[in-house]
């Protein structure tokens, strides 16, 4: 099994042109077997680009073709209304990787989303997007660095470490079920702590590989949750070890701020909630190799 | 993009928030034109992006032009921790009754904005929040709802801003009003203004009963630019250093650190993790640069430059897992790179993901002996700290 997507999802892809972003890598995640049933333009309603069916508004495409997930990937100043214009869809499962999106429309978006549409799940926004290996990939991840069969479930706040993690497992022929990019924003619309329940939940999936980065109290958070209620075992990495005090490290998020949001706090916290905690995803490769083999 | 206070008092007023009149001045002779136009005394204020002014010296009272005159070069062009002062900010000295303080920010745990008030202002909050949590009132606003009058005056009431002014009945109402109408607009300039804190320390209650914001400090969303085209007149690079002045006059993610391997990665993360390799291989890194995702060739050919241009940089490693990123961009950026800048330091690059193989052909291709590649992030970081001479862990 894999966790939030699979061979069942159908995939509506948000602001489709012959030029988009989005279109690239739809294209690409349709050549991996995802179900990509429909695209989006006011403009172009009624036209089909690349093979996929353009709708003027994800309601139609909806309505048209069954669609159950989008996938974002507008500029940031369209990309909250594209959020709830998905979610209004009655879209359950939304991936948005855009870049750049200001804090206060992501905070309103996910109350918006909480309050209005409680069923609606978002990932991201600016992440890589998630990938069931062998089913369903929707985002900017190479699929080829995913190997289907499981056991670890794959979780990050980074989108590059992400994929480095993915690629030491698979090096390693160790399969995921699935990998799931958080994104390293100040609201994310999915938390470490969704991810880490549903991978719980997930009788296929029977260890869990987590990359954190400095910045906030997520990975905090995830190690009460770990010491509470996760059963299987979990490998930690988290990046920004060298990060100095006081200076963003690209991401919003991810800022060392007097004695909060150390990667040395929350590597503690993980290692106290019994986490296998590792320096570098090469570090955390080997550490999941070692879980595995004891798994069998 | 944190602000001056005075940048902040400016944009403090375009809410309505009141603060003391006041002006800014880059010079002594500055500062008394200000002054005489202000009407004495005045306050002479540091403007630098950092705490503790107070105690270094670059808050002073004057009296008079002669005063003035005297502080303001005193001040101008004094350190602050690390910060050289390059403006004053004079205002109009105010009568002080009591010093409270209001925030608001993002508290991204409960992933909602948070608002702090406390009858304790003027002094560090993080200090009161140790010893006196209990003086701090916060009250989570959700972003969908807003902060409306009501609710602010409860929270000016929980604080006991009024009870605690020594006023009482309809003089205690009208100042607690007062307040609630003031935390509401600086509401409205954190939400409409896209701050990422707006926070007022001392927010003040003058001995004839008005309340104003003595000081502003302000942080800009900087994902929000795109709609706020008035920003542009605010920014200023003087707490940077030359090297980061340079990459954000190219547009990249780039923090100056004190080692010697030059580091390139895309995504902020990847890039906090090179540095950490780096560090645990025995190496040093130069800095943390993140090209972003969807670097093209030119933002790569631009990140060599400002790496180029830091002198303690010996050996560079390019560590790039695409994604949006393609690998044959990132070779061909490198490449044209090669071409338009006289590189110092020999490029360790470690090349994976999207379009991987046609990244490492164009590299192969291009066959220069300064350009090394490296199969896995370890072994880059191992190959690029020994080329600039570090002792391997």
């Amino acid at each position: 099994m894999s966790i939030f997507a699979d061979e069942t999802t159908k995939v509506v892809i948000q602001g489709v042109s012959p030029t988009s972003q989005g279109l690239y890598h739809g294209l690409r995640n349709r050549a991996y077997g995802t179900n990509v049933v429909a695209g989006t333009n006011p403009k172009r309603g009624g036209e089909v680009i690349e093979g996929i069916p353009i709708y003027s508004s994800v309601a139609e495409a909806v309505e048209a073709t069954g669609a159950n997930a989008s996938f974002i990937s507008v500029p940031p100043p369209g990309a909250a209304a594209a959020i709830v214009e998905a979610a209004e869809a009655g879209i359950p499962f939304i991936v948005c990787i855009t870049e750049g999106i200001p804090a206060h429309d992501e905070a309103r978006v996910y109350n918006q989303l909480v309050r209005e549409h409680p069923g609606t799940r978002l990932l991201g926004p600016n992440c890589p997007g998630i990938i069931s290996a062998g089913k369903c990939n929707i985002g900017i991840t190479s699929g080829d660095i995913a190997l289907p069969g499981g056991p670890v479930g794959l979780v990050s706040r980074s989108g590059t470490v992400f994929y480095q993690a993915l690629y030491e497992l698979t090096t390693k022929g160790i399969g995921q079920t699935t990998g799931v990019g958080i994104g390293g924003d100040p609201v994310p619309g999915t938390s470490f702590i969704d991810v880490l329940s549903a991978f719980e939940d997930d009788p296929d999936t029977r260890a869990v590989l987590m990359i954190g980065e400095i910045g906030g109290s997520a990975e905090e958070q995830a190690a009460d949750l770990i010491r509470d209620r996760i059963t299987k075992p979990v490998v930690a990495y988290i990046a920004g070890v060298t990060a100095p005090p006081g200076r963003k490290m690209g991401h919003a998020g991810a800022i060392v701020s007097g004695s909060h949001g150390t990667a040395k706090a929350k590597m503690d916290a993980l290692a106290a909630a019994g986490v296998e905690v590792a320096q570098n995803p090469t570090e955390a490769g080997e550490r999941m190799a070692e879980v595995v083999a004891k798994l069998a | 993009m944190d602000l001056y206070e005075y940048q902040g008092k400016q944009y403090f007023a375009r809410f309505g928030i009141p603060t003391s009149p006041g002006g800014v001045a880059s010079t002594a002779e500055e500062a008394v034109a200000v002054a005489d136009r202000t009407g004495y005394p005045v306050v002479v204020k540091a403007q630098v992006k950092v705490g503790g002014r107070g105690k270094a010296g670059g808050i002073k009272l004057a009296g008079d032009a002669e005063e003035a005159r005297a502080h303001a070069s005193a001040i101008l062009g004094m350190d602050i921790k690390g910060h050289t002062v390059q403006r004053v900010w004079i205002e109009r000295s105010s009568d002080i009754a009591r010093e409270w303080y209001a925030s608001f920010t993002l508290d991204r745990s409960a992933k909602k904005h948070l608002c702090m008030v406390s009858a304790k202002g003027g002094v560090d909050i993080e200090e009161v929040a140790a010893s006196d949590p209990g003086a701090i009132v916060r009250r989570h606003v959700d972003p969908v709802d807003g902060l409306s009058a009501d609710v602010a005056l409860s929270i000016v009431d929980e604080a006991g801003l009024a009870a605690g002014s020594g006023l009482a009945g309809d003089d205690a109402r009208g100042v607690a009003r007062e307040a609630a109408d003031l935390l509401v607009k600086l509401y409205t300039c954190y939400v409409e203004g896209d701050c990422d804190l707006a926070e007022i320390n001392p927010l003040i209650l003058t001995t004839d009963g008005r309340v104003h914001a003595l000081d502003a400090k302000v942080t800009l969303d900087d994902n929000a630019s795109f709609r706020h085209p008035e920003w542009s007149e605010m920014a200023s690079d003087d707490d940077l250093d030359e090297r980061e002045r340079l990459a954000r006059a190219k547009g990249l993610q780039y923090v100056g650190l004190d080692g010697f391997v030059g580091i390139i990665a895309n995504g902020a993360g990847l890039a906090m993790s090179t540095c950490d390799v780096v560090e645990q291989v025995g190496g040093k890194p130069a800095n943390f640069l993140d090209i972003g995702g969807g670097a093209n060739a030119d933002q790569m050919a631009n990140a060599l430059e400002v790496i180029n241009s830091d002198h303690n940089v010996r050996s560079i490693f390019i560590n790039i897992f695409g994604g949006i990123t393609r690998g044959e961009e990132v070779a061909n950026g490198i490449v044209q790179a090669l071409g338009r800048v006289e590189l110092r330091s020999p490029i360790v690059i470690r090349l994976d993901g999207t379009n991987a193989e046609e990244g490492r052909a164009i590299l192969a291709g291009h066959g220069s002996e300064r350009l090394v590649s490296s199969p896995t992030m370890i072994e880059a970081a191992q190959k690029a700290t020994e080329l600039a001479g570090g002792t391997l862990k």
